[in-house]
């Protein structure tokens, strides 16, 4: 059984105050346990039921609605590479060919080092700047084979 | 107005917004009623930015009037349709003009508390976001009495976690209660009955930052700005095939050929043009003898188009559009919330013909396939996403059939990106 540390708790009571209601916080708590532990597990659900007081049902139907909630465990760096239109049109498909080709990592898996996960995204909101991802946080665009070498290189 | 002071690399700061003369607008506000405010909203024909170009006023007028307690104003910053990324140059250059704007709405309709509904893809700009939040708590903007005057408003982000259906004003409203983002049956409309049943407005985030332009300038002059019946600045998005692809700042009305000729710098590579869609991909795709349409809520349906995001996706002669159609299907399919059949399974429907077409496995019924299915769709969705699946297959067709005859025929691309 999964356990939050008490900072966690605090962290997820502290979220809940911004809202009237508990379900409310139902997001925000489900963010903050994959942040401590990678994705969503069954167990997942349960520690956020009980530390807002909802029926599980209610934190699972969300969990599993949204599509950044992950129920598998993740690389060490998570690549999240737009192929919507505009990124498409200026060569995204090339480049989730270069990333199977050169790193065996196929959308939606992870590499035998645990170094990257792939994630192919709907639109990340960085069109001007097309072809673009985000590695964990980062946003980086305008990518071309040679240059999402370079930036890959950079996390370990 | 909005881009300003974007090129200063501390632009997001809370002294360099000050100093420039931001939060001003504020103290006015809190010098007038509420009922003066929306009058002079009113005055400027403000029509919501986020797509559906909704009269501001109107709709702040109705919660304004309505007598239940508390009220609410969101904030949409889950702009998620592909091609848009005007809002986000605003999240995190310019945080303090959207927090000052949600301020002065706030007051306006008599909502305490807003929520900045903040798509997932943009962690940047959440982290932005917070912390102009927490400069703006810190200088007495936000809190239980703002700058000493005994009005109160409280603001905080809330996250999404990837659902474009989370753009729609109810699926909004169901995140943030903490459901699954499924549209409601409208009526009753959020205005009365929104988050947690309360009366709620929803603006979008380019909306909510003209408010302190507004009252800087007041509302008959900003309602010179562009067109009589679209007035103000407008955040137009250009993406794709241009020499430069960005975010320009522009009166309402321009015209699309303008912003690609004049603002981008036209086709980029010198290549020639083949297609436009002018305001996000569920709105209709236009060939380039149309583009001399003013890009406004009102002209735009004339030209066959809506303005939609104002999210302009250039595409030159070396784009397949059958590609480009199975692409924006996909992601609809991807994203439909699965709440109603015709878009649930229609959707993934056409996506399928589309993709044995393009893999050169298309049959000759197919079109005809696709414009039966799309046509059992329209205005039998429970929200504009199915609809606008359904219109992207019309209009595809309706402007380049011969290029789906022509994969059919020869059963592969002839174009290929």
């Amino acid at each position: 059984m999964t356990v939050l540390s008490e900072d966690v708790l605090k962290e997820i009571v502290s979220v809940r105050k911004k809202y009237p209601e508990a379900t409310g916080a139902v997001m925000p708590a489900l963010y903050i346990v994959q942040r401590e532990f990678g994705y969503l597990s069954f167990d997942a659900y349960e520690v956020v039921s009980n530390a807002l007081n909802l029926p599980r049902t209610i934190v699972k139907g969300v969990g599993t609605f949204y599509a950044m909630y992950r129920h598998e465990p993740a690389g060490r760096n998570l690549i999240q590479l737009c192929t919507n239109v505009s990124c498409m049109i200026l060569g995204a498909e090339r480049l989730v060919d270069f990333l199977k080709n050169k790193y065996g990592l196929e959308p939606g898996g992870t590499t035998t080092d645990k170094r990257f996960s792939l994630m192919i995204m709907e639109c990340i909101g960085a069109c001007g700047t097309a072809p673009a991802m985000l590695v964990n946080d980062d946003l980086h665009e305008n990518l071309s084979e040679k240059s999402i070498e370079d930036i890959l290189e950079k996390y370990k | 107005m909005l881009l300003k002071n974007i090129d200063n690399p501390d632009s997001a700061d809370i002294n360099v917004y000050k100093n420039s003369g931001g939060y001003s607008s504020l103290l006015k506000a809190l010098e007038l009623q509420p009922k003066d405010i929306i009058e002079e909203v009113q005055k400027s024909g403000l029509k919501g930015r986020g797509g559906a170009g909704f009269p501001v006023a109107m709709k702040w007028s109705f919660a304004a009037a309505d007598p239940k307690f508390p009220k609410y104003l969101l904030c949409n910053a889950d702009e998620g349709e592909p091609g848009t990324f005007k809002d986000k140059i605003i999240l995190e250059k310019n945080p303090h003009l959207l927090i000052e704007g949600m301020i002065i709405s706030g007051y306006a309709l008599g909502a305490e508390c807003g929520y900045i509904y903040l798509r997932g893809e943009y962690p940047k700009s959440r982290d932005i976001l917070n912390k102009a939040i927490a400069q703006a708590y810190d200088d007495k903007f936000l809190g239980n009495n703002i700058l000493g005057k005994n009005k109160k408003f409280h603001l905080s982000v809330h996250f999404g976690a990837g659902a474009y259906i989370c753009g729609e004003e109810t699926a909004l409203i169901e995140s943030i209660e903490g459901d699954r983002g499924q549209p409601r049956i409208k009526p009753p409309f959020p205005v009365n009955a929104g988050v947690w049943a309360k009366p709620t407005v929803i603006n979008n985030v380019e909306t909510l930052s003209n408010l302190p332009y507004i009252l800087e300038i007041g509302g008959e002059a900003y309602s010179k700005i562009g067109t009589p019946e679209c007035p103000g600045p407008k955040l137009y998005c250009v993406s794709g095939h241009v020499q430069k692809p960005g975010v320009y700042e522009l009166p309402m009305g321009t015209t699309l050929r303008e912003i690609i000729f004049t603002h981008c710098g036209g086709i980029k590579d010198n290549g020639k043009l083949k297609a436009v869609i002018p305001g996000g991909i569920t709105t209709p795709i236009l060939p380039p003898d149309k583009i001399d349409c003013p890009m406004d809520f009102a002209s735009m349906p004339k030209y066959g188009s809506m303005l939609g995001s104002g999210a302009v996706i250039v595409m030159d002669e070396t784009v397949c559009l059958v590609k480009v159609c199975w692409r924006a299907l996909k992601f609809l399919e991807h994203e439909s919330c699965g709440k109603c059949t015709p878009c649930r399974e229609g959707t993934g429907w056409l996506r399928k013909i589309l993709e044995r077409i393009e893999n050169g496995n298309g049959s000759q019924e197919d079109i005809g396939l696709l414009l039966s299915i799309s046509s059992n769709m329209m205005g039998k969705t429970f929200c504009p996403l199915g609809e606008g699946a359904a219109s992207i297959i019309q209009n595809f067709i309706k402007h380049f059939r011969p290029e789906f005859e022509d994969h059919i025929n020869k059963k592969k691309c002839s174009v290929r990106i």
